[in-house]
């Protein structure tokens, strides 16, 4: 029994260890000066340059116009992040509403059309939505960001069975109790859900944190860029004998890292609970 | 507070499926009434059709004056209580029993008012700011039925209430719900596959088999007067015991027996003969008496079952636990404790003139306290 026991431990350590040691290996390089890391390459020793690298990132107005700064893409990317979050909530949410509680015809049919655009990525139908955003104008703008990613069909599967798991009776005391569906979804599912939405939500804001080739094509305007764009364009500077600023670079990613760390431990207990229990 | 009509109502589903046939039943006001049948009789059905849960495909359904067929449950001034509660997870206590109250636009202080009533009268009073997740089934049961008495509806609904229930709370809960329904008057339509719940709470009740009414009556004279082997055998517990018999000139001949009627034979020929578990008494000195071989005793403290035969058909017989068991038996009826039926149909067939033993026990309505 104990010696399993630590076989156990060995296993998770050694997990952790892979897991954190990238990260851990990029945020002590990104105190490091560029000149350092391009001479001595990755460090896993303090640098001494936190503060200046950290301040000059978030506030150094860079790209090609100048006037996009680490906060400003942070903002951007958290637009976004919360952008896509809850905008696939809500219309998953309405979706599966619809699929589950409403009798029309071919509901089933409809849903497993929706269900296999999950096996197509976003990547199939870039071009058609670039084009249909380009000709409504929408390009440059944050709901040309967004919008066009919002229909969700994993968000519309997981509502869907969620909303079946709640028993019948809820429905029918409900009717009985004089509530519409407007009052039902409002006052019945949408408390109950909201374990589920919690889960949905860390997933879907991490998806939309870390876009880029959606938004690469749809914004052109450095005034939208994003975190992870932002972090190739350090990268760019390399023409001549220009070094790129690698301790910039990584500190951007580990920038970058943070909200979706912080939002994924915020929800944990959420996300745990609504993924297995349902709480009915 | 109404009287239900329920005129000729059927239901049928898709694909031509008859769940419930051609039903009628009127309710008077303030009457408790049970629908007992077992599982897949359509008493279900029956109910949510009621409510408006289910559409009337055939026949009307009236709540006072008003023909309900087309109007919104909500509008139909009832309130349900469903088996498994119901109650809304993430509200509290008194958020549930307020809910349907909101709904209706009622002022604040009125709500306040009667979910206060409701809570005292349910003595839950203590869980009003509790989830319903923190109550155990049967306080979850009193919250259910508190929801129903706070809309002071026209009609209670009841689909099951119990069947959640350990059999302890079930007795205790059977109590209270008999008595607050005397207490309101509220009509009443309850729904249970429990035979035993059904005697115990209906001013009448109905019994269904496949989708149509077997019987209508006051809970004894359904225990009395059976109107089919269904209900003989469905009704009562034990059972009532059904055997085959045949009637030549005037007597009745069961097996190698004959049991004289005294010239009150319904039928000639053929017919199945009922005859209650405590009915059948153990035969005196020099008596007629059938031959009762045991086949094994159930106790029930009070009571004693002994499973056996006479004459190769299968019978239980009540007898008091004081009674000294000693192999076979020896076993009689009283004429008039007989029930006939008819072999083909299952339907009673009455004897000729009915005499004091036959008649219907007189149960009458408990009235309305204060």
């Amino acid at each position: 029994m104990y010696r399993t026991k630590i076989f156990d431990h060995v296993i998770l350590l050694l997990g952790v260890f892979i897991m954190v040691a990238p990260v851990v290996v990029a945020f002590m390089t990104s105190t490091h000066e560029a000149a350092d890391i391009h001479r001595n390459g990755l460090s896993l020793s303090w640098g001494g340059h936190f503060v200046e690298t950290y301040q000059t990132v978030l506030t150094r107005e860079g790209g090609f116009t100048g006037k996009i700064t680490g906060f400003n893409m942070m903002l951007n990317s958290m637009i976004l992040g919360l952008g896509f979050a809850v905008g696939k909530i809500v219309l998953s949410m309405l979706a599966a509403y619809a699929l589950v509680y409403f009798r029309f015809p071919l509901a089933t049919f409809f849903f497993w059309v929706i269900f296999t655009t999950l096996l197509l990525p976003l990547e199939v139908r870039i071009l058609p939505s670039y084009e249909v955003m380009n000709t409504l104008k929408l390009t440059n703008t944050y709901t040309g960001l967004i919008v066009p990613l919002l229909a969700s069909a994993t968000g519309t599967f997981y509502f869907r069975q969620f909303f079946k798991s709640v028993p019948d009776e809820l429905l029918e005391a409900a009717r009985i109790d004089g509530a519409g569906p407007f009052k039902f979804f409002i006052d019945v599912l949408v408390p109950l859900s909201r374990t589920m939405m919690a889960a949905i939500f860390i997933i879907m804001f991490v998806y939309g944190w870390n876009q880029y080739l959606w938004p690469t094509l749809m914004t052109t305007d450095e005034g939208f860029f994003t975190l992870v764009r932002g972090i190739k364009q350090i990268l760019l500077v390399w023409v001549g004998s220009n070094i790129p600023d690698y301790n910039e670079a990584f500190a951007l990613a580990i920038l970058a890292m943070l909200p979706p760390v912080m939002i994924v431990v915020i929800f944990q207990r959420w996300f745990i609970k609504g993924l297995t229990e349902s709480d009915k | 507070m109404a009287a239900i009509t329920i005129a000729e109502v059927s239901k049928i589903y898709h694909g031509n499926v008859e769940a419930v046939k051609s039903v009628s039943i009127d309710i008077e006001d303030g009457e408790f009434i049970v629908l007992v049948g077992p599982s897949g009789c359509g008493k279900s059905t029956l109910l949510r059709m009621v409510a408006g849960l289910e559409t009337i495909s055939k026949g009307t359904v009236t709540i006072g004056s008003r023909v309900i067929n087309d109007v919104d449950p909500a509008e139909r001034d009832i309130a349900m209580v469903f088996q498994n509660y119901a109650l809304y997870p993430h509200m509290t206590v008194y958020d549930n029993l307020a809910y349907g109250l909101k709904n209706r636009k009622t002022p604040k202080a009125e709500i306040d008012a009667r979910v206060a009533e409701a809570a005292r009268m349910l003595e839950i009073e203590p869980y009003l700011s509790r989830k319903p997740r923190a109550l155990s089934g049967g306080q979850r049961q009193r919250v259910a039925m508190g929801r129903a008495i706070v809309r002071k509806p026209a009609a209670f609904l009841f689909d099951e209430p119990l069947s959640n229930l350990d059999a302890k709370l079930r007795v205790s809960m059977r109590g209270e719900i008999k008595r607050l329904q005397k207490r309101l008057g509220t009509t009443s339509l309850y729904v249970t596959h429990d035979q035993l719940e059904a005697m115990t709470l209906a001013d009448r009740l109905v019994v269904l088999n496949g989708g149509r009414i077997e019987q209508i009556g006051r809970p004894l004279d359904v225990y009395h007067r059976p109107a089919s082997t269904f209900v003989a055998s469905f009704i009562g517990s034990p059972a009532m015991n059904l055997v085959k018999g045949q009637i030549e000139g005037g007597n009745l001949q069961i097996g190698l027996y004959r049991i004289e009627l005294g010239g009150r034979a319904p039928v000639e020929g053929p017919v199945t003969v009922g005859l209650r578990a405590e009915d059948l008494k153990l035969a005196g000195v020099g008596e007629d008496a059938m031959l009762f071989q045991v086949d094994y005793v159930e106790e029930l403290g009070a009571q004693r079952l002994v499973h056996g035969s006479i004459d190769g058909q299968a019978l239980t017989i009540a007898l008091s636990p004081e009674t000294p068991l000693s192999g076979d038996l020896a076993v009689t009826i009283a004429v008039d404790r007989l029930h006939f039926f008819s072999p083909e149909t299952g339907k009673r067939l009455e004897r000729g003139t009915s005499f004091a033993g036959d008649a219907p026990v007189e149960t009458h309505r408990l009235e309305t306290a204060s």
